[in-house]
């Protein structure tokens, strides 16, 4: 019989949490077969500890070509807890002693990732107006990270990113006119590298936050971490594909560009809003290239699933929010 | 010819089975599934019923449009060369207008929940 991860979860807690005397309510959260993210409790006799796993189980553990990898999430992590960013705070770097992989196993924070239970609940509603700014002036500590501390990343300039995109969606081999006029649009309007190049979060969006009734918690799902514009955290998050039907308020669906900024700057780090509208033009194209690549992958499998292919349907939906942003029909 | 009743008619029917008699049964990840299911029904309805009639209209613009004839296929490559390339922009005369009607076309049958789609909708009412 083999060992099961929970077994492997409790031989590694042992080595590590001093009084520990097991694991309890293990449970598989979510993700594809290259990585796994597990919740557990830590048995104590001082009241059990919230914990949770994210690994990518041995055999897979190559990143894809776009992702920081896992050693250095966890870097990340430890690193933007230590600077005061609201993160979970990350207990163990798994050795190969564990035998369960590669990753890291992280403080689990209590809260809501999910879009529309944050955007319509009562209980978030006195959160709902401050989230913009806490996020700004959360952005605004990630960029002040010190480079010399981060681990190697990808260095990326908004012509780096323009020539992925357009190499992705040829890749895919079916026109989408909209797509080309963005692409169009993002070269004649490329601003260049940013004047200070500091640490991108990345995916800093609905989804990879925790959110409570005071306001934001946590930042996770460091895997697109790069060196790039600061200025691209901002325009991602402002992509009207994360506002969930709030369209009208571009942050997230619960606040203002206005209100983004000024938490920015009060951290003494300037918004170049010129910049950060093109990021959200690259982030909503973006987003597009990306359902429609659920699509092919639902096609060529081995996930056939039904989400995946809808998914696929959803990238129309990118495409009138560029056309709102590129060829506006009326003054806003 | 094929008998009734249409395809259109019987993917309706199924839909509805499913959501009125099925998803009150189901909680969880099931009853997710199910919703993300009869979605993608309720979206072939839509096709079925509504592509013709856009495709055609697409086609007869973008054969203006361009000044060749073509299957759809052939027809929006050679319109997405063309802004790619900067031969077509958002000056010449149509592209606006076409891209717009297109896109919109699209939303009716994949997400007219949209809300960047149904706020269009009201703007054109106005």
């Amino acid at each position: 019989m083999s060992v099961t991860t929970e077994d492997l979860l409790a031989r590694s807690v042992a080595t590590w949490c001093p009084g520990a005397t097991g694991i309890a309510n293990a449970a598989r959260l979510s993700g594809g077969a290259s990585q796994e993210t597990w919740s557990f409790d830590i048995v104590h006799p001082d009241g059990n500890i919230g914990a949770i796993l994210r690994r990518a189980p041995m055999g897979y553990g190559a990143a894809p070509d776009r992702a920081a990898g896992l050693d250095a999430e966890a870097v990340l992590m430890q690193r933007a807890y230590a600077a005061g960013i609201p993160s979970p705070r990350v207990m163990h770097v798994l050795s190969p002693l564990d035998e369960l992989g590669t990753g890291f196993i992280m403080a689990r924070v209590e809260g809501e990732t999910i879009p529309r239970k944050i955007l319509r609940d009562a209980k978030f509603a006195e959160a709902r107006p401050k989230l913009a700014r806490q996020l700004g002036g959360v952005l605004a500590k990630i960029h002040a990270l010190p480079l010399p501390q981060l681990p190697e990343l990808r260095r990326m300039t908004a012509a780096s990113e323009i020539a992925e995109l357009e190499r992705d969606y040829r890749t895919l081999n079916w026109p989408r006119p909209v797509f080309d006029l963005a692409l169009r649009w993002l070269r004649d309007n490329d601003p260049g590298p940013a004047a200070e190049g500091t640490l991108v979060h990345g995916d800093f969006r609905h989804g990879n936050l925790i959110i409570g009734p005071d306001g934001v918690r946590a930042v996770l799902d460091w895997e697109l971490a790069h060196f790039g514009d600061p200025m691209e955290d901002l325009g991602w998050i402002c992509v009207n594909s994360w506002r969930f039907g709030e369209i009208d308020k571009p942050v997230g669906g619960f606040g203002t560009r206005d209100e983004l900024f000024a938490g920015y700057e009060v951290e003494g780090r300037r918004v170049d809003a010129a910049r950060v509208h093109f990021w959200e033009v690259m982030g909503t194209l973006r987003w597009g290239v990306m359902c429609c690549g659920m699509m092919q992958r639902f096609r060529s499998g081995p996930d056939h699933s039904m989400e995946r292919a809808m998914i696929g349907r959803r990238s129309s939906e990118t495409e009138i929010d560029l056309l709102r942003l590129l060829a506006p029909r009326r003054k806003p | 010819m094929q008998d009734e009743p249409t395809p259109t008619e019987l993917i309706q029917a199924v839909a509805a089975f499913l959501r009125n008699d099925i998803a009150p049964t189901l909680n969880g990840h099931s009853a997710f599934k199910l919703r993300v299911a009869i979605n993608a029904l309720d979206l072939v309805g839509r096709q079925l019923t509504l592509e013709k009639r856009s495709n055609a209209a697409e086609r007869e613009r973008l054969t203006r449009l361009l000044g060749r004839n073509g299957t759809l296929s052939e027809l929006n490559s050679a319109l997405a060369d063309g802004i790619s390339s900067g031969s077509i922009n958002l000056q010449t005369p149509g592209v606006a207008e076409h891209l717009w009607q297109t896109t919109m076309d699209k939303l009716a049958v994949d997400q007219p929940n949209y809300a960047s789609y149904r706020r269009e909708l009201e703007g054109n009412r106005e």
